[in-house]
């Protein structure tokens, strides 16, 4: 009889588990603004392709969901001192970070892009055509790395602290081509007469993931599995077409 | 390589062979950049700080313009203006100038030479104006024209007094040559920020480069000693 009831207290508990669960209340921090990524509309509304994906998100996981807005600086200590549950902006994957914070599977990567003049018509992977070329980096940028390692001694690589002296150099004939982060590129460069992409894109680094608690596994996992299907059913897309042109699906 | 250093290299995560090599190469574009702008440099200065004493005003007014400008402005500025500024002027792509202005090199040659120029003439002039008047009356007594008289008795005496300023001029035109890593110059600084940025690591990579700067200023502070020592001997007591 006593295991009859341990059993069914045992059932009973799992049942309430089960159904917490399925009303669970999510706090999710985001740093405005950060466009396109979050920020506000014009009625003040948060907005942007990661408060999107993240409301989509909730509704997959069956959780209510409250958005905090958080300074950057206080993004980590902020979630470890429990003030919200979930990191979803634009917070980019690396070892120093996942030694604190436990990452989902990335869900978005802005990837590098190559832009010039009008008249650049070499193709950036052809190693013989691109010989003696001059291409513009940021220092340090995951970029620089792609360029370091992939066309040291092909091409002569420029360093440079920002992309404004990067961009200046390329409109004064100095560079042939820029290697720049998509986003930047797209507002520096772009924008401006007489100036295209001159090659395909490239998806670099790990990509932003969804930042949890290390303790919160099982919340990681179901964040994993809700942004699965978001990306498989097509609603991922959807979302990513209504702020972007380019593909930023990892 | 001893093998002891290739040891040291093979355990040491930022200080490889390729790092090391980086590093000498900034050394190396360093070295030619601050040498060649002092050599043009204090060849231009001379006839300007001899011209700058000039009592005529249309002679002596542009030099002093041109110094005050130089001296009154921050390098880096005047490297931006040389850099960015010319490669902005409509049309400059197409003239033989852009084969100069195109590379970084030269634009930051021409910054620091006119920078030290304008400098190394004011200290030259001061040793100039400040010759013993009875020194040039006596070359006057002796007859000597105004070209004997600069030859052989004012310039080698301004000399002497110019060179210990002179050798503060150089250690600083050492240290300013620093700024040339922004325009895309991979010299000693430009070497350690790039490795710095790779490796996230500031105190390997710019400590290793400051002593860099200090062997080369001690080898700059022990050759000025050598050389204050052979040109004023004459004021050295008998005795020691």
């Amino acid at each position: 009889m006593k295991k009859l009831i341990f059993a069914a207290s045992c059932a009973l508990a799992m049942i309430a588990g089960g159904a917490q669960a399925q009303e669970q209340n999510l706090r999710v921090a985001f740093d405005v603004p950060y466009e396109p990524f979050e920020y506000k509309d014009e009625n003040g509304e948060l907005t942007g392709f990661e408060v999107e994906l993240a409301t989509a998100m909730c509704e997959e996981l069956n959780a209510k969901c409250e958005f905090v807005i958080q300074a950057w600086d206080g993004m980590i200590p902020g979630l470890l001192a429990r003030k919200f549950d979930l990191i979803m902006s634009s917070m980019s994957i690396t070892p120093e970070r996942a030694e604190r914070v436990l990452f989902s599977e990335p869900y978005y990567i802005t990837p590098g892009g190559w832009f010039g003049p009008e008249s650049f018509n070499t193709d950036v992977t052809d190693m013989d055509a691109m010989k003696g070329k001059n291409v513009g980096v940021q220092r340090g940028t995951t970029m620089d790395t792609y360029v370091t390692e992939n066309m040291a001694g092909v091409v002569s690589i420029k360093r440079y602290t920002t992309a404004e002296d990067m961009v200046l150099d390329l409109e004064g004939q100095r560079l042939d081509a820029v290697f720049v982060d998509y986003p930047v590129g797209e507002q520096t460069i772009l924008n401006r007469d007489g100036y295209k992409e001159v090659g395909e894109s490239v998806k670099l680094g790990e990509g932003v993931g969804v930042a949890m608690r290390k303790r919160d596994a099982k919340l990681a996992e179901e964040v994993n599995a809700a942004l699965k299907k978001l990306k498989e059913n097509g609603t991922y897309d959807a979302i990513m077409a209504k702020y972007f042109n380019y593909d930023i699906k990892i | 390589m001893p093998d002891f250093i290739t040891e040291w290299l093979n355990q040491n995560d930022i200080f490889t062979a390729l790092t090391i090599m980086e590093y000498w190469n900034g050394l190396v574009t360093t070295v030619h950049l601050v040498f060649l702008s002092l050599i043009i440099g204090l060849i231009v200065a001379v006839p300007l700080a001899i011209l700058r004493t000039v009592k005529n005003p249309f002679v002596s007014g542009p030099i002093w313009l041109y110094t005050y400008l130089f001296r009154g402005t921050p390098l880096l500025i005047q490297l931006y203006i040389i850099y960015y500024g010319v490669a902005q002027i409509p049309g400059i792509q197409e003239t033989f100038w852009w084969e100069i202005f195109k590379e970084p090199l030269y634009p930051a040659l021409l910054a620091f030479t006119l920078n030290t120029a304008a400098y190394t003439t004011e200290i030259i002039r001061g040793s100039i104006l400040s010759t013993p008047n009875g020194e040039i009356e006596a070359a006057k007594a002796y007859g000597m024209n105004w070209f004997l008289r600069m030859r052989r008795i004012i310039l080698p005496s301004a000399a002497r007094r110019a060179v210990q300023a002179y050798s503060n001029e150089v250690i600083f035109m050492l240290h300013a040559s620093a700024i040339a890593s922004v325009v895309t110059i991979v010299d000693l600084t430009g070497a350690a920020r790039n490795i710095y940025s790779r490796f996230y690591a500031p105190f390997d990579a710019f400590i290793f480069v400051a002593l860099l700067y200090l062997a080369l200023t001690f080898i700059l502070v022990f050759a000025f000693r050598k050389l204050e020592n052979h040109l004023l001997r004459h004021q050295r007591p008998a005795s020691s």
